[in-house]
């Protein structure tokens, strides 16, 4: 792997990190990350949501007319989601119903809709491939860090096990939204502060 | 009543930005000023307003499930809504484009104050998210309608209340990384606890434990009735 396509990849994960860096997807950032396992499942489908959505605008970079490429991505992002929701409908029902409407949400998501503007229309097919993989996993690396402190401190436990002492009372505070946005925002401290990120 | 209820409900209860994180990418991104606050968030109460009540009748009249019967009765058994998303963000775009152009051609004040905000608005997820929740609680059209206006309200609540805060803020001394999106969270937080407060309020009426008594107590007295 050149050292390009490296950076391209790893770029995402700290140093131009979607949600902290970049600031787009917040929502869905927030609203699924009560448990472990909801956010595992929305970074596996944001995942290939925005890695095959960059791999398909890519594609027809150039073909698509400039004054109608806003609706022809989201015509392909939209088609994309509802392949995902139908998967995750099928095949993982409990958790699609805890995801509630946050699944069709993910055409609104920044993330995808950024990406495929601001790369894939640019770049070719295994750049794009690799740029949108990238982000999904840097997505997923705070989705996941989120999910597992409001998960430890509000239920005592980690992907459904207990590591705490079933005394423990559980913090209600990190279940719920305030909680939620609580963490986040310290969690963006931290990762600005290792990567020396300053906003004016 | 249960209009109002619900109205109550989705401004402050249960308010789309604070309680379900819709809306914030616009949210963190333009509640820098009071001006452009509050521009936005009127934009977003007439989108609303207007999308989620025509996503309702998309839903009711074409894609939930037998909505196809009155074509011919072998339809009753065709299940549409997979087609939800992609139906209902092409309406939202399409929406804000009528909209815009509405606006232009009958009130060029109005559509010069909201400028720039109205097409960005069509990938506001709180739009989207407003129509899906609509098919999620199964409201009726009445209760789309209120509920598109009141969560617009809702929103528009939210940022003004940030952009004020953010004002202040500018003149605080914070540490490098916390500056700008980190410290918004936390104030985000914040305000979303100062929100759960109002859920202390129900409109709701209690489940016939004063109007049974009350009843049983006039029949005793004119049994006859």
């Amino acid at each position: 792997m050149t050292s390009a396509s490296k950076k391209m990849l790893m770029d995402p994960f700290s140093d131009n990190n979607p949600i902290t860096v970049q600031v787009l997807g917040i929502c869905s950032a927030l609203a699924v990350t009560v448990k472990l396992d909801t956010a595992v499942v929305m970074t596996l489908a944001l995942t290939s949501v925005v890695t095959l959505s960059n791999v398909v605008i890519s594609l027809l970079r150039n073909i698509i007319p400039p004054g109608i490429r806003m609706i022809v991505e989201m015509a392909v992002i939209a088609s994309l989601v509802i392949i995902a929701d139908q998967l995750l409908k099928a095949f993982l029902f409990d958790i699609s119903k805890q995801l509630s409407v946050f699944v069709g949400l993910i055409i609104t998501n920044c993330i995808v809709m950024g990406r495929a503007e601001a790369f894939a229309l640019q770049n070719p097919p295994g750049a794009s491939f690799l740029d949108g993989f990238g982000n999904g996993i840097g997505y997923g690396i705070i989705l996941i860090a989120v999910a597992a402190i409001r998960e430890f401190l509000g239920f005592g436990t980690l992907y459904g096990r207990q590591i705490l002492p079933e005394s423990y009372m559980g913090n209600g505070l990190a279940l719920l939204a305030p909680g939620a946005f609580i963490i986040l925002g310290l969690l963006i401290w931290l990762q600005r502060t290792i990567s020396k990120y300053v906003e004016e | 009543m249960d209009l109002v209820s619900l109205a109550v409900e989705s401004i402050f209860i249960q308010n789309i930005l604070l309680a379900y994180f819709l809306g914030m990418c616009s949210f963190l991104a333009c509640s820098k000023k009071v001006d452009t606050a509050i521009g936005l968030g009127f934009a977003v109460i007439f989108v609303l307003t207007i999308t989620v009540p025509t996503n309702w009748a998309i839903h009711h009249f074409l894609l939930r499930k037998g909505a196809l019967a009155w074509i011919s009765p072998s339809f009753s058994s065709l299940d549409l809504s997979f087609l939800n998303f992609i139906c209902f963000i092409a309406t939202i775009a399409s929406m804000v484009q009528l909209v815009e152009m509405v606006l232009d051609k009958f009130f060029p004040k109005l559509y010069h104050a909201l400028g720039i905000f109205l097409p960005l608005i069509t990938v506001n997820c709180a739009i989207l998210g407003g129509s899906l929740f609509m098919v999620e609680r199964k409201y009726t059209a009445i209760e789309s309608v209120v509920y598109g206006f009141s969560s617009g309200v809702g929103w528009l609540l939210a940022i003004a209340a940030m952009a004020a805060i953010r004002k202040k803020l500018r003149y605080s001394h914070l540490p490098d990384g916390l500056k700008g999106l980190g410290i918004t969270m936390i104030m985000t937080g914040l305000m979303a606890m100062g929100f759960m407060c109002f859920a202390g309020i129900d409109m709701k009426k209690k489940p016939e434990q004063s109007s049974v008594p009350v009843k049983e107590m006039a029949e005793k007295q004119h049994p006859g009735n």
